[in-house]
């Protein structure tokens, strides 16, 4: 695909992803009620657009009465937040484990690849299931889950690279004048998988955002009455029969913020890799 | 061959017991089930009886090697709700969830592939930009949406296929072409580029300076070579389509392993998570063994780079 094309995805998901963090950031001046207010006399309410909707409420009301906009406003924090922190967490953890498996081989090596290789076998959701089910529900739970069980892709591929790297003749002049493991991987490797660790961590957001919501859409994430994507799209799918909005909506703020996010990935691996960029402009130009 | 299948066993062996290891240690050391199950009125002495009953009163190791000892001989203990075996529970509902699989990897595999060829062959095209965008779009749909979405058009608004459950072959449309669009994008773009890849190789070029036909040379030189990379994604598919069914049971109300596994996560019937994550997990390891023996059988070059390295 033309690198213009592909700037321009980049700027349509730069400017999804930056839209769906000023929902988080500005939520209370942007929503226009309070997410958790609740009124019985409007309760499920349809869209403006239907025969009885009202521009009070343009996305209509949930089971209780409550703003469906301005609870999808307010979720973005939780979704933002869940997918940022559990990509720390399991980027922190796969990278630190990539390294390490990648410079110091042999036993350290056959450990953490054999790990990876068990974590890699494990239907991923029924193991992030079964550890909220352990720790209990509750955000901070639901972040150190989706971090431990998202690490293993992130050590495969700097693991991968750290092999290319160790051989390379600067990290064998550092280690011929004596530098140390650590500083040779600080300062040395891992500054040049820093743009290969961004794409991949922009693109694991996403994968973040739709298990949080999935874990809170089974009501083993974030609870009741906090606004999130996930439990108002599970509330809702008890209404679907009836009250479509329900559902649909949450699920479309959902689905456009990943895509945004997944554009907005793919754009920059073509900004941060132009090695990629040019192979497959050859590769066109070959045809 | 011998020894690469046998070499891959014991990996898989491996792998087995490592799924084991952190199975029971997710549920006895991150989490206690006696404080799970009783409610929290309950007393020193309530804990210490219902620890002795369920044998939670011994040390990990020894528990740990009567759940490896039961798990060898398919016996993961019993429901702590209905009291019938768990690995019996897990087996009736086995056939449901292999059946909205292989529904799905067809219907999932049935969108991709052609897609996949046809963006190759016409790469730059607006029906290439067209599939591109959409395999864009389908990665970033969450699927318990999209099944949601599809309950709503096809059940509640047009009225033309039963929203949950199972049974006649109207039933799984639904739940397969769910579990379908999750496979396709990602396979989608795959087949593509195997395709691509191979269209720019020499041979094709000297087949068609020498006057093989188009259809010839799609299918009989191009496809079948772009197959390896197709063969290795479908067994790594596999793993994310059981994920998938996780998903897909619980919004179709889909009876088979993996939902029975989500209600029994919601209850804590930890014998019963136990065996569906220990042998929904065996079936990826079997999965994965078998498309490496595939692959290699496909093309011997990689059974020389493993003796190789």
């Amino acid at each position: 695909m033309p690198r213009l094309r592909r700037l321009r995805f980049l700027a349509v998901g730069a400017g999804v992803v930056g839209l769906a963090v000023a929902c988080a950031v500005a939520a209370p001046w942007l929503a226009p009620g309070d997410p958790y207010r609740q009124a019985i006399s409007d309760r499920l309410q349809p869209p403006v657009w239907a025969v009885d909707g009202n521009w009070k409420h343009p996305l209509g009301t949930d089971p209780l009465g409550r703003d469906i906009l301005s609870r999808i406003i307010y979720g973005a924090r939780i979704s933002i937040s869940a997918g940022a922190s559990a990509v720390a967490v399991s980027m922190v953890l796969g990278v630190l484990m990539g390294l390490l498996a990648g410079y110091f081989r042999g036993m350290v090596d056959a450990a953490i690849s054999n790990l990876v290789d068990v974590m890699l076998a494990f239907p991923f959701l029924l193991l992030a299931l079964a550890a909220v089910a352990a720790l209990g529900p509750g955000f901070g739970n639901m972040i150190v889950v989706l971090g431990l069980t998202g690490w293993p892709i992130y050590t495969r591929v700097v693991r991968a690279e750290t092999l290319k790297y160790r051989e390379r003749e600067f990290v064998l002049a550092a280690r011929a004048l004596g530098v140390g493991s650590v500083r040779i991987l600080r300062a040395h490797v891992f500054p040049n998988l820093v743009n290969t660790i961004i794409v991949m961590a922009s693109l694991e957001v996403a994968r973040m955002i739709i298990l949080e919501s999935f874990l809170s859409f089974l009501g083993l994430g974030i609870q009741p009455p906090t606004p999130s994507w996930g439990s108002m799209l599970g509330e809702g799918r008890v209404y679907m029969l009836t009250h479509w909005w329900l559902a649909t909506f949450p699920g479309a703020a959902i689905f456009v913020t990943t895509l945004g996010i997944n554009l907005f990935g793919d754009g920059l691996r073509d900004v941060l890799d132009p090695h990629r960029v040019l192979t497959s402009t050859a590769a066109a130009r070959t045809e | 061959m011998g020894t690469f299948v046998a070499r891959r066993l014991v990996r898989a062996l491996f792998v087995c017991l490592g799924i084991s290891l952190i199975t029971f240690a997710l549920l006895h050391v991150v989490g206690d089930p006696v404080l799970l199950l009783l409610p929290q009125s309950a007393s020193d002495e309530d804990v210490r009886l219902l620890k002795e009953k369920l044998g939670l009163d011994r040390p990990l190791w020894a528990q740990y090697a009567v759940f490896l000892g039961g798990a060898l001989r398919g016996d993961f203990g019993q429901s702590l709700f209905t009291q019938e075996s768990a690995f019996a529970l897990i087996w009736e509902r086995m056939p449901a969830t292999l059946e909205l699989t292989f529904a799905g990897m067809l219907v999932g595999l049935a969108i991709a592939i052609p897609l996949g060829v046809v963006s190759a062959i016409r790469r730059g095209s607006l029906t290439d930009r067209l599939c591109t965008v959409g395999a864009v779009a389908g990665q970033a749909m969450p699927i318990f949406w999209l099944g949601i979405m599809l309950i709503i058009l096809f059940a509640v608004i047009w009225r033309v296929l039963p929203a949950s459950g199972r049974g006649t072959p109207a039933h799984l449309i639904l739940p397969a072409i769910t579990l379908g669009a999750y496979l396709a994008p990602l396979t989608m773009r795959l087949t593509r580029s195997g395709m691509l890849d191979v269209l720019t190789q020499d041979y094709i070029r000297t087949a068609r300076a020498k006057g093989v036909g188009e259809r010839v040379l799609l299918f009989k030189h191009a496809l079948r070579n772009a197959a390896i990379p197709i063969v290795t994604i479908l067994g790594v598919q596999f793993g994310r389509l059981l994920g998938g069914a996780v998903v897909t049971e619980t919004v179709f109300a889909w009876p088979g392993v993996a939902s029975l596994a989500v209600k029994a996560i919601r209850t804590y019937d930890y014998p019963v998570v136990q065996g569906s994550v220990v042998l929904l997990a065996l079936l990826i390891v079997l999965a994965n063994l078998l498309t490496d023996i595939a692959v290699t059988w496909l093309d011997p070059r990689i059974r020389l780079e493993d003796r190789g390295a």
